[in-house]
């Protein structure tokens, strides 16, 4: 579990360009969650991700997680940084290594495993992005967007971190290459019950799609955080900080008041056309 | 972790110092620098300590901050002073043994090592001055307008110091990207901080070769963004933002005449 008491956070404390980026975030995040981080530009859910690894210290406040206060002068932040991994925006803008299979090597490598784990890690964490063993000899860099996307990916999940956290992972995208990540964090998910996966998103849709909990930030504070029907059952609330809910509940809800009985939990197209498909008396496998 | 360098740094404010032509303060910082070569005695130094501090006082800028930008340069400054401290002749003050090597602290020792230090010290004061106080854009415009007498003899002036204001501006955005990809790599358990010299350089390639990708990408982006704008480099151009000579220019000069003239007559006449 991760907790956060009371995180404050300042970018260039005691200088003249001083920002305060996080105020008061008090947070609780459960063990086998998916949730969501949404938030307009600039309101600190990057700045926020970062102190989950240790790799932002807080100004002020404590964050626990499974217990350990790693915000402690002493804590073991390498151990930290094992657990929880981070994948940031663009994480294809930080591939060096010749090869991707050295790129992904390079976590499993820093923790000290010997070769053969490192080989079962490489190619494990390959198969689960999805990424063809034959890319593994190529250079990163001859790989398209979207393989060096799984590639950098990749290489966090080498680690065999207990917290995923992914910072805008859909970003830049094809509409194919951002549903991929997406399954990919699902598969994820239903593979391993206890993980905590935690991504950050611009795309209502997406985090209707898989994620079960919202965390809604607006200008350096916790605006909201619940389940994710809770989140959009108040589109009126989100719009008011520049946020929206899904397309598709906006049409369940004109068809609601146009008169036809939907549920009021709609988000994800499937879900919609399941239920229209009911009214129609049709085939429920839309 | 590069948040500490304030070189090349702008702090916008109000301030005398932010008012002034940036030709006038590049040719001020250049005598001060050449001042501070030429004194040699107490009274001109404790004279030139006092002007430095009232020009750190109206510059508007946290003095915390101008020392601040000093801070990196500490081990070059400890360098210094050791090194001349053992290595000039003269009076000893004190000898001993270490190793069957005899060492002799010497008095010219002593005071060059300090003299050394106090000038270095100085000279970052100095230039970080320039820097935080006149932003990038006036800076390359204050020595585009310093070289443009050399146009004469066919030194590309503007061409010049176009690339430099390229330079300084992407300073930012490229110890951005440093801090960023340090990050990543932090996170995959990379360590630039421990470890030996070979390690640690080692340890860079993480760290330069992402950098050295993304900076050759913005290179190629902005060369197609300035050559889809018709950019060339013959071309007359005029500026948006005029630097002129005005009357606040003129005082200033006059002020700064005086005080070196005051400052040279401590060093000569007394
Ligand atoms: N390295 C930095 N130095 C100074 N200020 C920063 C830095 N990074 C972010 N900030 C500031 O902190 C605030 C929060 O930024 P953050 O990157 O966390 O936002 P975000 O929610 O991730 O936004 P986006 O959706 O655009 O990624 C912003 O106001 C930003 O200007
Ligand atoms: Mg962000």
């Amino acid at each position: 579990m991760i907790k956060t008491e009371k995180l404050c956070y300042s970018y260039e404390q005691d200088t003249p360009f001083e920002r305060r980026a996080l105020y008061d975030v008090d947070l609780e995040i459960r063990d086998g969650s998916i949730t969501a981080l949404i938030g307009h530009t600039g309101s600190g859910k990057s700045t926020l991700i970062q102190h989950f690894n240790g790799l932002l210290k807080p100004t002020s406040g404590k964050i626990i997680i499974d217990g350990d206060d790693i915000t402690a002068p002493n804590a073991d932040l390498k151990r930290i940084r094992r657990k929880v991994g981070l994948v940031f925006q663009y994480p294809e803008h930080q591939l060096f290594e010749e090869t991707v299979y050295r790129d992904i090597a390079f976590g499993p490598k820093n923790m000290g495993l010997n070769k053969d784990e490192i080989d079962e890690r490489v190619r494990k964490s390959a198969y689960l992005t999805g990424l063809d063993e034959k890319y593994l000899e190529r250079s990163p860099f001859d790989l398209s967007g979207g393989q060096k996307r799984r590639a950098a990916i990749a290489g966090t999940l080498a680690m065999d971190p207990k917290v995923l956290i992914l910072d805008e992972p859909t970003a830049g995208l094809d509409p194919k290459g951002g549903k991929d990540i997406l399954s990919l964090i699902e598969r994820l998910h239903t593979e391993n019950k206890d993980m905590i996966i935690i991504f950050v998103s611009h795309s209502m849709e997406d985090v209707a799609r898989i994620a079960d909990r919202v965390v809604v930030m607006n200008e350096g504070r916790v605006e909201t955080e619940g389940t994710t029907a809770q989140i959009f059952s108040n589109p009126n609330r989100l719009r008011g900080i520049g946020l929206d809910v899904p397309q598709v509940t906006l049409l369940a809800d004109k068809l609601r008041s146009a008169g036809i009985g939907l549920p009021d939990d709609i988000y994800t197209v499937e879900s919609a056309a399941r239920e229209i498909a009911v009214r129609l008396g049709g085939d429920t496998h839309a | 972790m590069l948040k500490d360098i304030t070189i090349g740094k702008y702090v916008p404010a109000r301030s005398p110092l932010h008012r002034l032509d940036p030709l006038v303060k590049i040719i001020f910082t250049a005598f001060y620098i050449a001042a501070l070569f030429i004194i040699n005695k107490p009274l001109p130094y404790a004279v030139f300590t006092a002007y430095t501090l009232i020009i750190m006082l109206i510059s508007g800028i946290p003095v915390k901050m101008i020392l601040k930008g000093a801070r990196p340069m500490l081990w070059i400054f400890i360098f210094t002073a050791v090194f001349n401290v053992f290595m000039t002749t003269g009076e000893t003050l004190w000898a001993f043994d270490i190793f069957s090597l005899s060492i002799k602290i010497t008095r010219e020792g002593v005071i060059s090592g300090a003299v050394l230090t106090v000038r270095l010290f100085y000279l970052v004061i100095g230039t970080s001055l320039l820097t935080l106080t006149t932003s990038p854009l006036d800076l390359t415009d204050g020595i585009e307008k310093l070289l443009s007498p050399l146009q004469k003899i066919k030194v590309p002036s503007h061409e010049i110091a176009m690339m430099m204001t390229i330079a300084i501006r992407f300073i930012p955005t490229l110890s951005e990207e440093t801090d960023k990809i340090m990050k990543a790599q932090t996170a995959r358990g990379a360590d630039f901080e421990t470890g030996n010299i070979i390690r640690r350089a080692k340890a860079m390639l993480p760290l330069l070769v992402p950098l050295f990708i993304s900076a050759f990408r913005r290179a190629d982006d902005l060369a197609v963004a300035m050559e889809s704008r018709c950019y060339s480099s013959g071309g007359k151009r005029t500026k948006m933002k005029e630097c002129r000579f005005t009357s606040f220019d003129l005082r200033a000069v006059i002020i700064f005449a005086a005080a070196t003239a005051a400052l040279m007559t401590t060093q000569y006449m007394l």
